[in-house]
């Protein structure tokens, strides 16, 4: 940002410019996380309308929609396009927002950058999304690409596909490498990296997650696009190669990759709860060392996800000891909420049910993580629908809760005015019987047996799948209702006063409502030591 | 551990109203699915060791469970009572040093105590001594091949099981029988009270083999050989699915195991020795382009058809269509060579590991004619024979 500046160019500097070119050229930190935020919208419509297509063809034994192949490519495509497309954007949004608002930081250190990072996502997810009309059809083996289906046997496409994750991956690497310059340097003066919220704390672990992981997958694509181009064999026991090793590297990438998906909601969560609790974050300092050691121990688990691959015994019980080891600092960070929540003053606004909804459905997907680490109980349950639950208890009610929450929490903030609170309401409640009805019965259809990833099943399985399918239809369409909250709300509504929320605390209710389009241009003045 | 002793009796009640709670939802949602309680959780299976995963498995859900409703419950109650509605104050602590370390330390105690029972568990699993019976199970696109190994290889038996349900049923065009997509053409035979041991691969891409009833998974990679057993001690009929996602039909390969007593076993094998013998007669005689169309149609269903569909058109470009074009109205060698050898990183397998020479005589001669193609040449099974032993 420049730090100079002269009066003829006064209105240049003082709001955005007009037109489609504000926001192809913008470098403001929050018409860029707008940005990311609506395109990761528009992706999970996508992704959902994917997943509708799988859940109406599970509806009722049998064959009624869709044909096996395309069914593969409606799971691969909806797998892909959730996790690159709507989680991550999301936080990476709610991170340009959010980040420079609450260190008091007037931008994201690298503004230029951080426009190229956005946009490369379109034409990465176009490349992705023009598969579908090629011959042969988008990506059909899984959004876990296991080699050699996914080399020696794919279609076509695939090359596409490689270079689709290769433009995430470097949009990914981007972006955080942008959050961590800001948040190291950026912080207005006498803040120590102890007084951040928790909400930064988790975006900064995340960011160096993001780092040390995206080039693996970078990595592990190139090898593909290697073997299916150039004549290599890596992953082709034929030429030499070993399919096992793609499996290593993928969850080397693989299982960091889905704490990048949880820890931002941590953050987010941990914001929210003492602001409707109107009391102290509990165990501040155990919280940020908690979500270290997760991020520590998620480099370290990887293989299990492969336990069926024939691992010798030592490697199966490195793994299932390892992976145990995360229940702790999981169990620490849910303990800390419950007592942040004990003894205050509540009240349930739509970001504190979201919030708390996050809480305990997020507790259900780790408890049934820690059975799925049991090695001789994962032989049963691995790749069947019980990981399928366990999976999106994280990822829906945990993840994307988060990001409904924060929704609903900041968007005060971001537009100056207040949400309808009683649509707000109903949209929580639609989704959250929604998301139950989906996604528990999963978890008896797993264990009674059925396989994840099939198009058809057998009689046994149909009552559940039904009540499942139902639950998604619930769910799913209950989102157009957040899409119409949000645009009622930008266009008007209740103004809403600089602190919004009366238990609220951080920089970020310091300023006006809606937030200038530039802010603490001039560090702002902490008040007296908060935290720690 | 002794507090765990002194908590059973408080297990067993949660695990009571568990279970009540659970069927109150299943009441709401479907009287069927209460029918039948084994449709909710995992196979308690015929084998000391699928009962150990089994117990296993009660053990750390039940513990999940307790976890859950004790976090839930102080949750809930606070929800309840904490609430500025109620005029309820905020407190000001935000932490205490004694209850942090409390609930990290704890939960250690309680992941030793699932991590032990899971550890002896898993030892048993891998006892690697020897077996009485050892049966290699190789994955295909879309079918499981077995072979029942054995020092003297003309004692060898060896046979495609594949998907029985037929295509009318998926596509909903005839009811639905019982075992719908879980019956296949030749099931495994073994018998029961023997060590049975499975040598798992692959020839393609990776799939992966799971008996419920034996706890056993293990993937089916190309390129390693992977092995588990199982001693089954009830005979009886155990279905089993493949879990890695392995490309269109991955859904329509099952698995069928029957255990019988260990006489009826001989008996099948010594049956399933003599036809691989008459296999051998059939190979050296002459067919008739009759008898080689009528052979060939049902090889085309039962080993080319889910590719190359019933019409022949195919999938293009994945599977290509054999109807007037390529090899199949090209040099009879040509066509020969592809389905004996394959093609390599296609879908396209060598089918001279699952075939006979005569049914790979037939199946040529039936594309060659089939479809309006009418090349009008046929190939004898002692064609592919020498064809075969020349490379072998
Ligand atoms: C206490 C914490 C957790 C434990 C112990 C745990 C454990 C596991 C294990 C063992 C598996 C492999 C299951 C199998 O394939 O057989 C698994 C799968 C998975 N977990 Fe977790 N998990 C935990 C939390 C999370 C979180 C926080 C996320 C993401 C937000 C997550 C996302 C996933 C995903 C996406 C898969 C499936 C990947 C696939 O095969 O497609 N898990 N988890
Ligand atoms: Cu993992």
């Amino acid at each position: 940002m420049s730090a100079v500046i002269e009066n003829h160019h006064d209105d240049h500097h003082h709001g955005p410019d007009k037109g489609l070119m504000r926001w192809v050229l913008t470098t403001n930190h929050k018409d860029i996380g707008t940005l990311y935020l609506w395109f990761s919208f528009a992706m999970f419509l996508t992704g959902g309308c994917m997943a509708l297509v799988i859940r109406a063809e599970l509806f009722q034994p049998g064959l009624q929609l869709v044909v096996p192949e395309f069914f593969n490519q409606m799971t691969t495509m909806h797998g892909l396009i959730m996790v690159f497309g709507a989680v991550m954007p999301a936080f990476v949004g709610l991170a340009n927002w959010l980040v420079p608002m609450m260190i008091g930081a007037p931008d994201m250190a690298l503004p230029r950058m951080n426009n190229y990072s956005f946009w490369i996502l379109p034409f990465a997810f176009s490349m992705l999304l023009s598969t579908l009309f090629m011959e042969g059809g988008a990506p059909n083996f899984g959004w876990t690409f296991y080699a050699p289906l996914s080399t020696e046997y794919a279609p076509p496409s695939v090359t596409f596909f490689i270079f689709a994750v290769h433009l995430m991956g470097i949009s990914s690497i981007m972006g955080s490498i942008n959050v961590v310059v800001t948040i190291l340097n950026l912080r207005a003066p006498g803040m120590r990296l102890m007084d951040m919220p928790l909400f930064v704390w988790t975006w900064l672990i995340t960011a160096y997650l993001l780092i040390a992981v995206m080039p693996v997958l970078a990595g592990v694509v190139t090898m593909m696009l290697m073997d299916i181009h150039f004549g290599t064999a890596f992953f082709s026991a034929g030429g030499g190669g070993d399919p096992v090793l793609f499996q290593h590297v993928f969850w080397f990438f693989g299982h960091p990759e889905v704490y990048i998906m949880i820890l931002p909601a941590f953050g987010i969560v941990s914001a929210i709860i003492p602001t409707f609790a109107r009391k102290k974050l509990f165990g501040y300092d155990s919280m940020v060392y908690a979500t270290a050691s997760i991020a520590f121990l998620s480099f370290i688990v990887w293989a299990h996800h492969m336990f069926t691959v024939g691992m010798p015994i030592a490697g199966e019980l490195y793994f299932m000891y390892a992976t145990m080891l995360i229940a702790v600092p999981t169990g620490v960070k849910v303990f800390n909420w419950a007592a942040t929540m004990w003894q205050g003053s509540m009240t349930f606004e739509t970001p504190m049910l979201f919030a708390v909804a996050f809480v305990i459905l997020f507790t259900i997907g780790g408890l049934s993580g820690l059975m799925l680490s049991i090695v001789p109980a994962d032989f049963q349950y691995h790749d069947t629908y019980f990981v399928v639950a366990h999976f999106h208890y994280v990822l829906v009610p945990g993840s994307i809760f988060s990001i409904m929450a924060a929704a609903y929490y900041w968007l005060p903030k971001w537009t100056g005015n207040m949400y309808d609170e009683t649509l707000g309401k109903t949209h929580f409640w639609l989704s959250f019987v929604g998301v139950n009805v989906t996604f528990f019965p999963q978890h008896f259809i797993g264990l009674a047996g059925m396989p994840r990833r099939y198009p058809d099943y057998a009689l046994q399985f149909a009552d559940w799948n039904m009540v499942s399918s139902v639950g998604a239809f619930i769910f799913g369409f209950s989102q157009l209702l957040f899409l119409f909250i949000v645009i009622k709300c930008i266009m008007g509504g209740k103004k809403a006063t600089d602190e919004v929320w009366d238990g609220a605390e951080g920089l970020e209710w310091t300023i006006a409502s809606p937030a200038p389009y530039h802010t603490f241009s001039t560090p702002p003045e902490l008040p007296e030591r908060s935290m720690a | 551990m002794a507090r765990k002793e002194s908590k059973v009796g408080g297990v067993q009640r949660l695990k009571a109203s568990l279970q009540w709670l659970i069927a109150v939802a299943a009441l709401s949602s479907s009287w069927q699915a209460l029918a039948d309680w084994s449709a909710l959780n995992m196979t308690r299976g015929v084998t000391a060791i699928s009962r150990e995963v089994y117990d296993l498995h009660m053990l750390i859900f039940t513990i999940c469970v307790v976890i859950g409703v004790l976090v839930f419950g102080v949750m809930i109650w606070s929800m309840l009572v904490h609430r500025k509605s109620l005029g309820h104050k905020p407190a000001t602590f935000s932490h205490s040093t004694k209850l942090e370390y409390a609930w990290t330390i704890i939960p250690i105690f309680i992941l030793i105590g699932m991590a032990v029972p899971a550890t002896s568990t898993l030892r048993d699993m891998y006892d690697a001594s020897g077996a009485d019976i050892d049966i290699e199970v190789r994955g295909y696109q879309w079918k499981w091949q077995y072979t029942y190994l054995s020092d003297d290889p003309n004692q060898e038996v060896k046979f495609i099981s594949s998907l029985l349900t037929p295509p009318d049923e998926y596509y909903n065009r005839t009811p639905k029988r019982e075992n719908y997509l879980s019956d296949v053409d030749n099931p495994l035979v073994i018998p029961i009270n023997k060590r049975v041991r499975f040598l798992i691969t692959s020839n393609d891409v990776i799939h992966s083999w799971w008996v419920p009833d034996f706890a056993v998974k293990k993937d089916a990679i190309p390129g390693f050989v992977h092995e588990a057993w199982a001693v089954v001690e009830e005979p009886g009929i155990y279905r089993g699915k493949c879990t890695e996602l392995c490309g269109k039909d991955h859904g329509f390969m099952p698995i069928v195991v029957k255990a019988v007593e260990q006489a009826e076993y001989e008996s099948w094998l010594a049956m399933k020795q003599q036809e691989a013998l008459q296999v051998y007669e059939t190979v050296g005689k002459t067919w008739t382009m009759a008898e080689l169309m009528e052979t060939g149609e049902q090889v085309y269903a039962q080993a080319c058809q889910s590719c190359h569909q019933a019409n022949g058109q195919g999938i293009p470009p994945a599977f290509p269509s054999l109807v007037g074009q390529g090899l199949a109205i090209g040099p009879i060698d040509a066509h020969i060579d592809i389905v004996v050898n394959g093609k390599a990183g296609s879908a396209m397998q060598a089918f001279a590991a699952q075939l006979n020479p005569a049914e790979i005589a037939a199946v040529v001669t039936y594309e060659r004619n089939a479809w309006g193609n009418n090349v009008g040449d046929l190939v004898q099974p002692r064609a592919v024979n020498a064809l075969i032993s020349s490379k072998e």
